[in-house]
Formats: C-alpha cells, structure tokens, sequence
C-alpha cells in the first residue's frame, strides 16, 4: 500500500484539524442535533410511559441515553453530507489521488478518522451533557459495557465510512451523484436507529435489518451496547456483527474503486 | 408583474428536468421522507397504546394535519433554505439587481415542483386519518379542516423564512434552522401534551406550533385538552399565523439591510 | 445634471479577530472611508484601486445591494437601497464572478426572460438585442446553454443582458478580468463605442489599466477606502511628475552634448549606444531629437509613454506613506 503508520497518522491529524476550523458550523450542529434530543426524548418517554413503564424492554432512562447518545453520535459517524470523494469524481481531480503511490481509500479513510475524533470532542460530548443536564441518564452497571461501547463506536465510524465511500465512488459512473446520496441519507436516517430504536420495529423487520444491512451497525450498535441491552452475550455478538461488515466493507470499498480506476484508464474517465 | 414571476417558476422548472436521473431519485426520496414521519407514528403506537394521553387514531390525525401545513409551507417557500448559498457564492447580488422582490425572486427560483407530491400525500394521508376517527361534521368542523392547513403553512412559512434570515448575520448558520423548521414538524406530530417544561413552552406557545395541529384537532375530534386550554383555542390558528408573519417580515427586512456581499 | 452623487459615502464592517487561541476581539474596518463623488450624464469613469481598497464596496452601494453605514447618495435621482426596485430599471450591471444569466438555459432564453423580468417593450428589446448580436458577435453561441460558454462568450452575454433594459448607466466590475484576447479586443470596442455614443454612463473598475487608458477620460483611484485622484489619467501624470522619454541608438559611444536643454539623460546603456532621456514638461520631443542630430549619429529613435502602472504604483506608496504618518 505504501503507507506507513507516520503518513497514516499526520493525514488524520490534518483532517482533525481541517474539522477544528468549521466553527460556526459545529456551533449550529450542536444546537440542532441537541433541539432534536429533546424532541425525541420527549415522545419516547410518553411511549415508555404509555406502554407502563417500559417499551420493548427500554425503560425511561435507557431511552434517554439512547436519544442522547444517539444525537451525539450522528456528527462522529456522520450520517450524511459527506462528498468529498464525489466532488473530486466529477472535477477529475480524482485522477491526482489514483497516481499517488497510496490507496486513496487509505488517505481518505485516514482523514475520516481525524473528522471523527473532532467531532467526538464536540459533536459527541456536547449534546451528551445536555442530555445529563436535562433527564434521567442510564449508566452501564458493568464497567465491561464502557470499553465495548469505545469499540462499537470505533467500528460504527468504519462501517459508515465504508458504507459512505462506496456511495461516493458511484460518481465514476453517475454524472450527478445529488440524487443516490439523497437516498442514501435517507436509508441511513431511517434504518440505523436514529428516528427510532429499530426494536420497535416488528421482528422480521427488525432482523432483516441487523443481518442483511450495514445500517444498525452504524448508530443502534453501539447505542444497544452502552444502555446494556441483553447480556455480555448479546454485546459481544454485536460487536462480531459489526466487525463482520466492517469486511465486508472494505472488501466492496476495494473491488468497486478497482473497477472505477479500470473505466477511468480504458474510457479516461 | 406576475408574469415575470411565472416566467422565472417555467425557467427554472426548465433547468431542473435536465438533470433526469437526480430529479427521479429526488422525487422518490422526497416521497419516502413524508411517508416516514406517518410510519413512524405508526411504529410507535406498536409499542404503545396511548401517547400523551390520546389514541393512535387521534394522534394520526394531528400528524396528518401537521404533515400537510408542512408540505405546503415547504412546497411554497421551503427553499428559502438555499439563501445561505446565494449569500455564500454572492449571487444574492443578481437577485438584488432584477425589478422584482428579492423574496419572491428567491421562492421562485429554486422553486422544487416534486415537493407537490408530498401535498397531494398528505392530502391522502389526513382523508384516511379522518375516516378512522369518528367525527361529528359540523360546519364549523368543516371550516376549521379547510383553514387550519393553510394558516398552519403559514405559520411554518414564517419560520422558514425567519430561520433562513440567519444566515445575512451568520453565514455558516448550517442546519441551525432546521431546528426550528423540521424541528417544529416533528413536534407538531405529536399531542403538546407529550412535552413538558420550558421546552413545550417555546415551541407550542413562543413559536406558535400548539396551533398548528393540535388545537384544531382538540376541536375537531371534540376531545378536551388534558393541559385544561379551552376548546375554542382551535380557531386561533389564522391569529398566530398572521403575527407570526408580521415578525417574520420584519425580521426579513432587517436581515438585507445587514446583507454583507462577499468576494472582492 | 449628475447621474451618480456622493457625499461622504461610509460603509463599515464589524468583523472578528482572531485574538489567541480562543478569543475573538470585535473590530469595525472601513471599507469606503468618506467617499465624494459627482459623476455626469454620460461620462466614463474608471475606477481604479488596489485589492480590498473597496471598488467593489462602492459599486454595490451605487447599485443598491449593499446599504451605506452614512454619507448621502443618489444615483439617477434614487436613493439605492430604499428605491432599489426603481434603481434597477435605470442601471445595468455586469459583476464578472456573479451571473445574472440562467445556468442551464441557452443564452437566447436569458435574454426572453430579461425581458419579462425587466418588462421591456418587444420592439425595444429586439432593437437592442440586434444591436449586441451585431456588435459583439453573439450569433455563434446564441443557442448554447450559458455553462457551456467560454469565459469570454459569457462576458459578451452579460454585458448584452446588462444593456437590454436600456439603462442610463452601466456599472461593471472588472469586465475584462480573465478573458483572452480576442473577446478583450471585442469588450473594448463595444465599450468605446458605448462611450462615443454618450447616451450611456459607464462605470468600469479594473486592474487592467490598457482598459482605462483606452476607454476612460476620467478616472478616480481609491485607496484604504478614500479618493487619492479625481481626474485625466494626464492630470495624473502631470501631478506625480512622470515624464516622456526618448530612447535613441547611436553610432558611436554617447558623449555629454554641452547645453542640451529641455531633457536629461536617465540612462546610458549597452556601453554608450543606448540612452534614455527623460523630457521636461511642455517640451517636445522634436526639440529634443533636433539638438541630439547636430552632435552625434542617431541610428534608432523610440518615444516612450509614461507608465501608467509606475505612476499608479508611486500614488499608493505615496497615500501609505501619508496613512503612516498620520497614525504612528
């Protein structure tokens, strides 16, 4: 591949700081994602409520930390708006990143880890101690659920990433991307546990998702894991699952881009 | 004076079909996006019986209504949102150039027709809704149903606008007004009585959103508020939309005054 | 009667600096810093200043877009910001980054649409669409979608889209910024005629100064926000003392010629076969050349211009200088 553990490194710093300079964006982001914790908190502890307690085996404060966590982690494993790759497709400075001796998928997945690390500083933390603040939190009753929670989020970020990137290369073949990403977003709003725990969802539903799409891995994993649902057990199958399209991404990430560089040689772009 | 306008809708409307494959996936997302507000509330009462104390059957019908002011209002001056743009790349300068006002300029131009699809959804969604519930016609029922939609759009309008007027002081204002946009469709959905503390007092009362939805439905299914407002508040709707646009108006203005043109 | 009137035109921005790592300290720029200004019927003015001497600034005020924080201004009678409607029936604009034609339509369409946008009479606008067609060469890419133009075709278009409402001026910021040469020859000529025509004001900045001395009997330069010249470009010359230059070959190494008058020798060159000399006002260069004949075998002869851009360049390190003293 080419690139070192240094390279690797310095690229993550610099898209850490390239991240650092959107202030005023992260501003707005914190205070939206934030104003949408409340919402969400509100109508799902009327659903607790109205269902005597408990909904599907969440209670009030475990839907909190679901909420809050959830809304913190939507800018660390960001959903959506990510077309760097995209925008670089269709003004053919691609070509530049396909010449150097390094995977673009590598440099790009370097600086995505960067973004993340960002925005877990703010985008996580922020809206995370507005939740506190505000409502009754869960915390894990097993110090293990701390550390599997780090992993899931860090296989979370991997998953989107992948998931995200592979979006992105269609723009080898696409001439305007706007609309596949706006589907996309969707799919990754809706069937990932951001709008509502997918356990509320019937349970064919429900497991079609978990084993035939990325998308509860990207945001329900890791949330499932911190509010302890299911025992040790159940985490670590999580964590397996998620490992597993962790794979499974970057094994698609590698053919597609392979296949993308083919048409760009034999058709020039 | 209207020609021109009409003129500007057809061009652009023009330029957009060009793009036919992004305009298919646009109409199909957009479509999908309504719907999953309504099977949301679908979803939840799987899990629940009773919200905020009212019925799924009741609750459909205040997300139905909320859906469809919302549509409307997105479809009639939603891409207001695209002012931040104008005012990033400085084309807010050619708007400011042309005879016209820069408002009207700005709702046609980027005037997005697949949003008519989600009006005419909603339309379905909120006919299914009333036909479960039972209601007792009445024409003060009737007229209410007719007015509510449209003043409720208003109401959102007013915060489209108002939150895109951001944007002349703060130009990365970013998602900062969907917060209050798509924020108060999402609160509209749902009874006010799910809410609570300072929260539901800005949102249902400070910004008007109590009116949008929930009041008139209060009326129309004739069903007591459990917060204890009297029944009648569910004619106040066209009240608040008409203040709200006064605020929003003025808020308008005073933004372009503050229009800082960018670039050399 | 004066199209354009100015008295002490002010436009103030609070913008935020960066103080340390995390504070930020407020701080209100000057743009336009007191700017005067009567410009009549059917002149041509050149605008002139360094980057961020806020040209740009001034034109937005003048247009409508950006409202002054103090001073008074009336163009075409109007107070911009408050009759901004009326304004834009009575000027044209062409801002080069900033296109007032529709991306994805064919020219052709633009120009349809100006006309209901504008609601000029169909006989007006098809006598004036004519006129451009003719005059700059539109017919070729007429039925081109305006993304696909060149940079140059596109400037073509917009200064057609700025003129089809028949304005009485017609602001334009850098027209011909990036263009090759042949649609810089086309923009020049458009304008001079514009220019001999008289109907229309034109107001043009620029950092191309072959576009002022080709196009403008007046020119105003600005700098931090001020006037510093208000005049002919020979006014300006006369003021900073540029001079003439004759620049003669000769057969022989040059030797000083007793009692030469009216020039002096700023160079000598190429071991004494090339001298410069540089004229005193109000002589010729005849004068000069006829004394030079009498003593030395002249084998080339050259008059130099001065150079505006050298002239230019001493003006603002002269208003530095004047700025420096003012504040240390």
């Amino acid at each position: 591949m080419g690139l070192d553990v240094r390279a690797f490194l310095a690229l993550t710093s610099a898209g850490f700081r390239r991240w650092s300079t959107y202030r005023q964006a992260t501003a707005a982001a914190v205070f939206t994602n934030s104003v949408f914790g409340f919402l969400k908190t509100y109508v799902l502890l009327a659903v607790a409520l109205g269902a005597g307690g408990a909904a599907v085996g969440y209670d009030g404060p475990m839907l909190v930390s679901f909420v809050w966590l959830g809304q913190g982690l939507i800018g660390v494993v960001m959903l959506w708006g990510w077309t760097d790759l995209a925008d670089r497709v269709r003004t053919g400075d691609v070509v530049a990143d396909l010449l150097r001796p390094v995977n673009p998928l590598w440099t790009y997945l370097a600086a995505d880890l960067g973004r993340a690390g960002y925005a877990t500083l703010t985008r996580f933390l922020i809206p995370v101690a507005v939740g506190l603040v505000y409502f009754d939190f869960f915390l894990p009753t097993r110090p293990a659920s701390y550390a599997l929670f780090t992993v899931s989020v860090a296989l979370a970020v991997l998953v989107s990433f992948t998931f995200r990137y592979l979006v992105n290369l269609t723009a080898f073949w696409l001439l305007d991307v706007r609309g596949v990403m706006l589907l996309a977003q969707l799919m990754m709003g809706a069937l990932s546990g951001l709008y509502l725990p997918i356990r509320f969802l019937p349970d064919w539903c429900e497991n079609v998702l978990w084993y035939l799409t990325p998308f509860p891995s990207m945001l329900q994993a890791p949330l499932d894991i911190y509010v302890e649902y299911g025992g040790i057990g159940t985490q670590l199958a999580i964590v397996s699952g998620q490992l597993a399209w962790v794979v499974v991404g970057f094994t698609a990430c590698g053919w597609l881009q392979r296949r993308a560089a083919w048409k760009l040689v034999i058709q020039g772009g | 004076m209207l020609s021109a306008y009409t003129r500007l809708l057809v061009a652009q409307i023009r330029s957009q079909t060009q793009y036919r494959l992004s305009f298919l996936a646009d109409v199909v997302s957009t479509c999908l996006m309504s719907l999953l507000d309504i099977v949301a509330v679908l979803v939840l009462f799987r899990v629940t019986p009773a919200l905020g104390g009212f019925s799924g059957r009741q609750v459909l019908v205040m997300a139905a209504m909320a859906l469809l002011a919302f549509s409307l209002s997105d479809l009639l001056v939603g891409n207001v949102e695209r002012l931040r743009f104008y005012i990033r790349t400085g084309l807010f300068d050619v708007v400011l150039l042309r005879p016209l006002s820069a408002l009207g300029q700005l709702l046609v131009i980027d005037f997005a027709p697949r949003r008519t699809g989600r009006v005419v959804q909603a339309l379905v969604i909120l006919a299914v809704a009333l036909f479960l519930v039972d209601i007792d016609w009445s024409v003060a029922r009737v007229a209410i149903l007719v007015v509510t939609p449209l003043a409720g759009s208003l109401i959102f309008a007013s915060i489209f606008v108002a939150g895109a007027t951001v944007a002349f002081w703060w130009v990365e204002s970013g998602e900062l007004a969907n917060a209050f946009t798509y924020g108060g469709r999402d609160f509209t959905t749902y009874p006010v009585s799910v809410y609570s503390g300072w929260f539901r007092r800005l949102f249902a009362y400070g910004l008007g959103f109590a009116f949008v939805a929930y009041y008139p439905a209060l009326f129309l299914l004739d069903v007591p508020d459990p917060l204890g407002a009297p029944i009648w508040l569910g004619w106040g709707t066209p009240v608040v939309a008409l203040l709200a646009m006064t605020v929003a108006a003025c808020v308008w203005r005073t933004g372009v005054r503050h229009y800082r043109s960018t670039g050399s | 009667m004066a199209i354009i009137e100015a008295e002490e035109l002010r436009k103030e921005f609070v913008v935020w600096r960066k103080v340390g790592r995390l504070r930020r300290q407020r701080q209100v720029v000057s743009a336009v810093d007191g700017v005067s200004l009567r410009v009549e019927q059917g002149e041509t003015l050149g605008y002139l200043g360094p980057n961020g001497a806020g040209k740009s600034t001034t034109l937005k005020m003048f247009t409508g877009v950006l409202a002054p924080s103090s001073g008074r201004l009336r163009v075409c009678g109007l107070e911009p910001v408050s009759r901004r409607v009326q304004l834009t029936r009575q000027i044209g604009v062409v801002f080069g980054q900033r296109s007032q034609l529709w991306w994805d339509l064919p020219l052709r369409d633009s120009f349809a649409l100006l006309r209901h946008v504008f609601r000029i009479p169909q006989a007006e606008h098809a006598a004036r669409l004519a006129q451009c067609r003719e005059l700059l060469g539109l017919d070729e890419f007429l039925d081109t979608p305006v993304r696909q133009l060149s940079l140059g075709q596109r400037m073509r278009g917009e200064l057609t889209a700025a003129l089809l409402h028949g304005p009485r001026v017609l602001f334009l910021d850098e027209p011909t910024i990036g263009l090759d040469v042949v649609s810089k020859q086309a923009v020049r000529a458009f304008l001079t005629q514009l220019r001999d025509q008289g109907e229309v004001t034109v107001v043009l900045t620029t950092h191309d100064l072959a576009d002022i001395e080709r196009l403008c009997r007046r020119l105003v330069i600005i700098d931090h926000g001020r006037v510093v010249h208000d005049g002919s470009l020979e006014a300006l010359h006369a003021r900073y003392g540029s001079r003439r230059r004759v620049v003669v070959d000769l057969d022989a190494p040059w030797e000083q010629v007793p009692g030469l008058s009216g020039a002096v020798v700023e160079a000598v060159e190429a071991e004494g076969h090339r001298v410069t000399f540089s004229l005193a006002e109000g002589v010729t260069a005849g004068h000069v050349i006829t004394q030079l004949a009498g003593y030395a075998a002249l084998r080339d002869i050259s008059i130099v211009e001065p150079d505006i851009e050298e002239v230019i360049a001493r003006l603002y390190a002269a208003s530095d200088d004047a700025r420096s003293v003012a504040s240390g």
